[in-house]
């Protein structure tokens, strides 16, 4: 699997080739532990989180909410202890970043959290990872306990009168528990549900004390940032998209791997034709989902010939989302059916139950999807997938909801014809002599033919 | 427009079947090592005080290595050091798909289902698992050494198809590999590499 930079100098993936990457030694030799050192030789808190505003980082767990500006939502005159927690739970669909930087770099992430916890007064501090990535939490053990060990954690940080620790901490198989404020709910000890918001994190989170939750490579962007300053790192992106960003790739293409693309590559096509080495098995490109299973997919007449750039504003203009960049191609062929039932099943699976539309969707999303494997799909059931999703979208307590819903909206839409084949008509049916579903013997329901593009 | 089909609530909760299964209540409390105590001591001390509830996941997964599930003793071990109701633990146990609440076989294979390994072959290898060992997905053998687990993406996709055994990872697997795995299993050769600690 490849691993490495396209259009730009490796900045995030810089080390991960190098022997021994994850050790002290070896991060230090490469430039290391110099950003917190500049920190605390003179920045104050609020001149790092300046420089993060002016960087334009946005945070890469999936929203892409600006990462300065929610550091400055932490109250500071607040007399409660104040945490950052890692976000590390790395659980959407196509997506497995955050594994590679923590098993290659693991005090990239100690240090931008030391930062991070520096500009919000952060004493004690959790790193939130999968219960599968469980080698990585070994690995995050023993790099902490080397930098604890070189005076990097602990009390009085470099000589300096910044102490600070910070401590991993283990989920236990629950998509959910990415969600901030599931997870905090998670590190208290709890069921992973989420939360209501607001109260946002970094007014009450963690033991309703200020918390800022950010992703893995959100936080391992920060080191960086001190260093190079927030305008220079910005100007490797665009306007809007600060800096780098890292896509998880995989699926039918020759190359599936770790990319780092600066923000506003150029384009979709190129980076799956040449940098990607295009689709295996000499098969032509049929979609892709370029921001994990909740975004939408995308066709390939969407991508091929229309320039789409890879960054926030570039790929909703194509038609879909950053999100969390699992970026999942598929060749023709994929039935877009098959795959959108195949995402359907897990957000059923890791729907947490909380709230009823979610719950009981997805359930029934489920339901009528295998129904429809079974052969006894109806010409109206892409009408009543869609209605069940409008009955999910914008209705659940989270947005583990909308994002259950938005691929099976876009699949129909994107591709009817993969959703047609699957429904034939009753009176067909009735010639073949297939037996009917309950659904069929209703009366007066319309019959609502598939929605054209 | 809502279909008469959504009218009914779904099967996953229905009166007949208020919980996916039974509560055992413990008649005992299991007792571990001083080492084990130690490491369980060193899991207290990265929380709050008054906050212990937060180490119940880290504690699960270590009275799961001592005993090989979090069986109604362990259970009855957490509620008690961490000075929580039994209830409090199962409510915790049942919430999140690491926690085995029933017992699991020695080698637990646990193939990855969703997307990015579905079309890159994911079925073939649950197939091939299911007829080696003799077991569907879902169930542990007669002997109570294999488990066969679909499980959802573990961030291996783009080196699908996988698996994990334990806590191990396996990649880029063919049939042959997936033999060769299962056949150190067999002869108990296979020597896990990742601990929980
Ligand atoms: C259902 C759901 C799952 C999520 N999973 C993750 C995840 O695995 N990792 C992650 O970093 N963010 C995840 N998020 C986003 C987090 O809620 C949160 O926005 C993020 O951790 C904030 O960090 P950032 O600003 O650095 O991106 C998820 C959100 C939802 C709604
Ligand atoms: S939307 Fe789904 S995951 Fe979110 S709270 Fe409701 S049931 Fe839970
Ligand atoms: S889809 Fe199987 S590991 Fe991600």
């Amino acid at each position: 699997m490849f691993i490495g930079a396209i259009g730009c100098e490796p900045l995030q993936l810089r080390r991960v080739h190098l022997e021994g990457s994850h050790t002290l030694d070896v991060y230090r030799r490469n430039g290391g532990y110099e950003a917190i050192k500049r920190v605390l030789d003179g920045m104050s808190p609020d001149d790092v989180i300046g420089e993060v505003k002016k960087s334009v980082l946005r945070g890469r767990g999936g929203a892409g909410f600006p990462t300065g500006m929610k550091w400055s939502f932490v109250p500071k005159d607040s007399p409660k202890p104040k945490y950052v927690v890692c976000n590390a739970d790395e659980s959407e669909p196509g997506t497995f970043k955050d594994r590679y930087l923590m098993e290659r770099d693991p005090h990239a992430l100690i240090e931008g959290m030391l930062i991070a916890a520096y500009a919000l007064g952060a004493r004690v501090n959790y790193i939130y990872t999968r219960g599968e990535y469980r080698y990585l939490i070994n690995i995050m053990d023993a790099a902490l306990a080397e930098a604890r060990s070189a005076g990097l954690l602990g009390e009085k940080i470099l000589g300096s009168n910044f102490s600070c620790d910070i401590y991993t901490h283990t989920g236990a198989g629950a998509y959910i528990c990415g969600e901030e404020t599931a997870l905090l709910s998670s590190l208290e000890g709890l069921r992973g549900h989420p939360r209501m918001k607001p109260p946002f994190p970094a007014v009450s989170g963690l033991y309703a004390c200020p918390t800022v939750v950010n992703n893995v490579e959100t936080l391992t962007a920060v080191p960086d940032i001190i260093k190079m300053g927030g305008e220079a790192w910005q100007k490797l992106g665009t306007e809007k998209s600060g800096g780098t960003k890292v896509w998880s790739v995989s699926g039918h293409v020759k190359r599936p791997g770790v990319y780092e693309l600066p923000m506003g590559y150029s384009d979709m096509e190129r980076f799956i034709m040449e940098d990607c080495q295009g689709i295996a098995n000499g098969r032509q490109l049929k979609a892709v989902i370029p921001g994990g299973s909740s975004v939408y997919i995308m066709p390939a007449r969407d991508i091929v010939g229309k320039s789409v750039k890879m960054d926030y504003e570039g790929l909703v203009a194509g038609g879909s989302m950053v999100g969390s960049g699992g970026f999942i191609v598929m060749d023709e062929t994929v039935d877009i059916f098959e795959s959108t039932k195949n995402l359907t099943e897990f957000y059923k699976h890791e729907s947490c139950g909380w709230c009823t539309p979610c719950r009981e969707g997805t359930d029934w999303l489920v339901k009528v999807f295998k129904r429809i494997a079974r052969g006894e799909g109806q010409p109206e059931d892409a009408q009543l997938l869609l209605d069940l999703c409008d009955n999910i979208e914008g209705k659940s307590f989270c947005p583990l909801g909308d994002a259950a819903a938005w691929p099976i909206q876009s699949a129909i839409k994107k591709f009817p014809e993969d959703f047609r084949k699957h429904l034939v008509g009753i009176a067909e049916r009735a010639v073949v002599g297939t037996t009917s579903s309950p659904v069929a013997t209703r009366e007066g329901t319309a019959r609502e033919a598939l929605p054209t593009v | 427009m809502l279909n008469a089909e959504c009218f009914f609530m779904s099967s996953q909760f229905t009166p007949n079947n208020p919980l996916p299964q039974e509560v055992p209540v413990p008649r005992e409390m299991a007792k571990f090592s001083p080492e084990v105590e130690a490491e369980i001591e060193r899991h207290l001390a990265k929380y709050p005080k008054e906050r212990s509830r937060s180490a119940i996941l880290p504690l699960m997964f270590i009275v799961q290595r001592e005993r090989g599930w979090l069986d109604p003793a362990g259970v009855a071990y957490l509620a008690d050091r961490l000075r929580l109701r039994i209830t409090d633990i199962w409510e915790v146990a049942t919430f999140y798909s690491m926690i085995a609440t029933k017992p699991v076989g020695k080698y637990h294979v646990q193939v990855c289902r969703t997307l990015s390994c579905k079309i890159m072959g994911a079925d073939t290898i649950t197939e091939h698992c299911a007829k080696r060992l003799g077991i569907k997905a879902g169930e542990t053998t007669e002997d109570g050494k294999f488990s066969l687990s679909e499980v959802e993406c573990l961030g291996s996709c783009g080196t699908a198809p996988m698996l994990q055994l334990g806590f191990d990872y396996h990649e880029n697997l063919t049939p042959a590999k997936v033999d060769s795995l299962l056949d150190q299993c067999s002869r108990d050769e296979y020597e896990f590499t990742v601990k929980v600690s």
